[in-house]
């Protein structure tokens, strides 16, 4: 073997390239994360919120795998809210607000306690190549470092322009450099490139703004926490502000529409539906007199707020004008304006299911520069391919996620199979087993993998393993006692006099029935721990329908676990029609279940495909 | 694993049909339906009965154990007489079991070589065949559709995508200026669903349908010859099984079986201009019967053609062709062209029985069913307020896949468009 340095390096410190490079240093792979700078790692450029819906599943996920981001979110989390509280807990997604600069040190601090991971400052300027192959990088500095594998996470430095109102300048975020030679580099790869763009809002000085006359939204009283080892939350609490834009507002964007960046013409990207600039909403939902904006704080110590449901790229002096024209804000002060950012991504079904750039060795890409968007969706990544990086490096395999099992599989089968035509955001629906892919259960769902892979910390196994033994003695408990109807109507439960016994898990997904009832009729029910109950709770409401799922399950699992070779030549299969044969070429489908996805795909191509897969597969073995 | 079931011989009306179940419930299935089961490889003559132990059919029921059969699984053949009427009634009583589905084009081939059961030169042959069904299946499908049916489909695919994404933002946009209790809304639209649902699925009935049998009108002028027509069919071979007088005295049913369909033979009143306000009415209504008939035989003599619309498909033909001398035409009287006009009415017939496909059919029978099911679930869970509306959400996604082979893929996508041009979305 070649001399190397590293077995991974991490192009990035940002939340892509900091999960990145901790679960590749977990999995015992020596780890170099290159930063610009050490400030820079765990930045939150955009607002200083983690988690929410399909996001908080993200991450309670990344947490059940041994990730940074759940614990390091824990460290600074200053407002925990619990969104969809009373909704089912499928769709109940935890969020914080999060301190900026605790989360920062924070993640520095996570890091540099990382067994196996360094940290080098330098800029990346350069990958180092054998045929097509990426064995290294190199440094702004000159130097070189030799390694088995490359993540890059490098956001939106690629060809990023930051636009406010008709003035643009080349960047990344607000303050970094933009990355030419690697973009020429990525170029040279011959990779789909899109361009995308989002925004932000100004932010304010918090001690100019009249917060005696707004409303405030506190956090909740019991706050639900991310990392499934975090207890209580480290920083104290604070609330958020909300106040609302008027129809003066309104009327200045508008007068100064030609004057926005977006509208002006200066942006081709796409930018999300999801997260309109104020111009946008203003434009698109005319008849809506008013919007929505949450007040941020950025930290304990700092000032800065974030107004989120404002952002925009009109020019500064119009920001002012229409910031100050809000109720609450009328002296506020701008400390940084708004403005909107425009780069490339490279189209992520140039990816496969690890990750890796399909045509070229050892390359793996995670975070917004595959169009994501998002502090989770990016870290998530970061965690699939700093595992796999690791394995590749290490020749170890691969690691994959499937739709049925997690969030984190559905956003990558997503990504890669069907690529982005707007940030990609989580959401909930974009689940179809959304009952069982629940925040709450993550760690049943992943944790089990996790120690199979060994990418996981010996407090966390144990810890696991605890509830885990609670859970199932608990659950027997539970399905042991027989009720009658009769004795049920003794407890306050309604159900058909129909004469059968129900067990205590059966009644329990009924919706009024709780532990607190059936431990009124069987008092050994208390021995169960509230957590425990809390959590069998939540998997009893939803078991029956688990239950019906459960063969659709199977049957993605199995098309999932049919793999299609990389060099499996789709033209060469007789029998499929020609334009069946070009899409699925152009699709490279990874396996039977996303070739089923294939438009016009019928169940007889899928058979023949099936075949070819096994006649393959023969050959190979033969 | 589900068990799967299929007409595995062509379509349509053959001497003998071949009906193969494979899977764990095969045989519990030919149990169910045959009685007493013989040995693997051993073909037995059974009468095949219905739950209410009404005889369908005598047919030769064949087994084959798990792992020495085409599929690998246990699999049971009934091999029944070819009528489609009988098809229908086994394929629907197959499909009344538990853990019983109809299989997917090219399903048996599909499990035969996960079970390692094909020669893989085997299977490609059976590939080319599967791949022609499928797109006749397709074509059939898109025949369908491309009627009113389509409309109406087009109609609830459009109430889904909108309850589907009222439920779906309240989900997940909780902390935007969303609404928060969609209940009314959704059940509206999806009372309009399952109200088209159910229309369909009464009409489509299969087996109202073999009860009351296909309706062949005679239509024509007075004394052209309708009832002496009648009586010269119904006095062939064909069985007369009823014979009733019209429920109004204008129109004269008699119901026999032809190529194998219960079918319903109405004599109508004579067409012409009349002034007798009771007379004008006995017109209208055999005019009204004569439309909604499946089939009309227009018969014209010397006179001409009647005053009545000729819709496609209907049969016209020139009446008392012996007195006219001609060799075209019919004639009650010496029996000329009675057996063509039979046969003509049996292809007509079972062209439409055919048009949608019996497959296609039934499945859409089996997609209206399980998506009404699905929806009225929702409908139940919506009462129960925003609390509930992950499940009711998650019962609209049944309800969607179920009739996704109507209504087209709906996928997340279509509700996320549905959301951000309804809703002014992002803080």
């Amino acid at each position: 073997m070649k001399h190397r340095d590293f077995d991974v390096v991490v192009v990035g410190g940002g939340h892509a390239g900091a999960d990145a490079a901790a679960a590749s240093a977990r999995m015992g792979a020596r780890t170099a994360l290159v930063t610009l700078t050490e400030a820079g790692i765990g930045v939150m450029s955009c607002n200083p919120a983690i988690g929410g819906l399909g996001k908080g599943h993200l991450v309670r996920e990344i947490d059940a795998l041994d990730g940074v981001m759940g614990r390091v979110a824990d460290q600074a989390g200053i407002q925990y809210r619990l969104l969809n509280r009373r909704k089912g807990p499928a769709v109940q997604g935890p969020r914080a607000q999060a301190d900026r600069k605790l989360y920062r040190e924070a993640m520095l601090r996570e890091m540099k306690a990382t067994p196996n991971l360094t940290i080098v400052q330098g800029e990346v300027v350069d990958l180092m190549m054998s045929a097509n192959t990426v064995e290294g990088v190199v440094l702004d500095d000159g130097s070189e470092l030799r390694c088995g594998s490359v993540v890059l996470t490098t956001g939106t430095f690629l060809r990023g322009v930051i636009h406010i109102g008709d003035k643009s300048r080349p960047g990344g975020r607000m303050g970094d450099r933009p990355s030419v030679r690697l973009a020429e580099r990525i170029d040279h790869f011959g990779l789909e490139l899109g361009r995308l763009k989002t925004g932000t809002p100004p932010r304010l000085d918090g001690r100019t703004i009249d917060w005696s006359q707004l409303e405030e939204q506190p956090g909740d009283e019991e706050p639900v926490l991310f990392s499934f080892l975090s207890k209580a939350p480290a920083a104290r609490q604070i609330s958020c502000g909300i106040t609302h834009t008027n129809e003066r507002t309104h009327e200045i964007i508008r007068d100064n529409l030609d004057r926005s960046a977006m509208y002006g013409g200066h942006i081709e990207g796409v930018g999300p539906r999801y997260c309109p600039s104020i111009e946008d909403k203003v434009v698109r939902f005319a008849d809506k007199t008013s919007h929505q904006i949450f007040l941020e704080p950025e930290g304990l110590d700092d000032h800065t707020i974030y107004p989120n449901g404002i952002s925009t790229s009109l020019p500064e002096e119009v920001q002012l004008d229409y910031v100050r024209s809000i109720f609450g804000l009328e002296r506020a002060e701008i400390l940084q304006p708004g403005y909107a950012i425009e780069y490339d991504f490279v189209d992520p079904r140039s990816l496969d299911l690890r990750l890796a750039v399909r045509n070229v060795g050892g390359l793996f890409l995670a975070g917004q520069i595959n169009g994501t968007t998002g502090y989770e969706e990016a870290a998530a990544q970061g965690l699939v391919a700093g595992l796999n990086a690791a394995m590749e490096a290490l020749g170890q395999g691969s690691v994959h996620f499937g739709r049925s099992e997690s969030y984190i599989g559905v956003m990558i089968d997503d990504l890669t199979s069907r690529g982005v035509s707007e940030p990609y955001r989580m959401f909930t629906s974009r689940a179809e087993f959304r009952l069982s892919l629940r925040a709450d259960n993550a760690d049943q769902r992943l944790t089990p993998r996790a120690i199979e892979l060994g990418c996981i910390s010996e407090e966390r196994r144990a810890a696991f393993n605890a509830k885990l033994e609670k859970l199932s003695s608990g659950r027997e408990l539970l399905e042991s006692r027989q009720f009658a109807p009769k004795d049920l109507g003794a407890m306050g439960i309604q159900v058909s006099p129909d004469g059968q016994k129900r067990n205590g898990f059966q009644l329990l997904a009924f919706p009024d029935v709780s532990m607190k009832t059936l431990t009124a009729g069987e008092p050994a029910f208390e021995k169960v721990e509230p957590e425990i109950a809390e959590q069998l709770e939540r998997d009893a409401l939803y078991a029956n329908y688990i239950a019906r799922q459960q063969k659709d399950v199977d049957a993605l699992r199995r098309d999932e676990a049919m793999t299609i070779p990389r060099d499996f030549a789709f033209a060469m299969v007789e029998g499929l029609s020609n334009e069946l044969k070009h899409k699925l070429s152009l699709a490279r489908p990874e396996n039977l279940a996303q070739a089923a996805k294939v438009d016009g795909m019928t169940p007889a191509a899928l058979s023949l495909l099936l075949l070819r897969l096994r006649r393959h597969a023969q050959a190979k073995s033969a | 694993m589900d068990t799967i079931f299929a007409l595995t011989s062509a379509p349509g009306k053959a001497g003998v049909a071949v009906i193969r179940v494979s899977g764990p419930s095969a045989w519990r299935a030919a149990e169910q339906l045959a009685g007493a089961l013989p040995k693997p490889r051993e073909a037995v003559l059974r009468r095949l009965k219905d739950r209410a132990g009404q005889v369908l059919d005598e047919a030769l029921v064949l087994l084959f154990a798990k792992g020495a059969s085409f599929t690998g699984e246990a699999v049971a053949e009934f091999h029944v007489h070819g009528s489609v009427a009988i098809q229908r009634a086994v394929l629907r009583e197959l499909e009344e079991m538990d853990g019983l589905r109809m299989a997917e084009a090219g399903e048996f081939t599909r499990r035969a070589l996960e079970n390692d059961r094909l020669d893989l030169t085997q299977v490609e042959a059976l590939a080319d065949l599967i791949e022609s069904e499928t797109e006749s299946q397709r074509v059939q499908a898109l025949r369908v559709f491309a009627g009113a049916l389509g409309e109406r489909v087009e109609d609830w695919r459009r109430d889904l995508v909108h309850a589907a994404s009222l439920l779906e933002v309240t989900i997940d946009f909780a902390d935007e200026e969303v609404p928060v209790d969609v209940s009314d809304e959704v059940r509206e639209l999806l009372a309009r669903v399952i109200a088209g649902l159910d229309r369909e699925i009464r009409g489509m009935d299969g087996a109202e349908r073999i009860r009351t049998g296909f309706e062949v009108a005679i239509v024509g002028a007075p004394n052209v010859g309708k009832s002496s027509l009648l009586n010269a069919l119904a006095g062939r071979d064909a069985a007369i099984t009823s014979e009733i007088a019209g429920t109004t005295r204008d129109v004269i049913e008699v119901r026999m079986e032809i190529a194998g369909l219960p079918v319903t033979l109405l004599d109508t009143a004579g067409l012409r201009e009349t002034q007798d306000p009771v007379e004008q009415i006995g017109i209208a209504r055999a005019r009204d019967r004569a439309m909604t008939s499946d089939l009309r035989v227009i018969l014209s003599d010397e006179r001409g053609m009647p005053d009545f619309d000729v819709s496609d498909g209907d049969i016209v033909l020139r009446s008392k062709a012996d007195l006219a001398g001609e060799a075209e035409g019919i004639s009650a009287k010496t029996g000329q062209g009675l057996d063509a006009l039979i046969s003509q009415i049996g292809e007509r017939l079972s062209d439409k029985v055919q048009s949608a496909g019996l497959a296609t059919r039934e499945r859409h029978r089996v997609a209206f069913l399980d998506g009404r099911i699905a929806l009225e679930d929702a409908t139940a869970l919506l009462a129960r307020g925003p609390d509930s509306y992950d499940l009711a959400a998650e019962e609209i996604r049944a309800a969607i896949r179920a009739l996704e082979l109507l209504i087209g893929r709906i996928d997340v996508e279509n509700l996320l468009d549905e959301i951000f041009s309804s809703f002014c979305i992002g803080k």
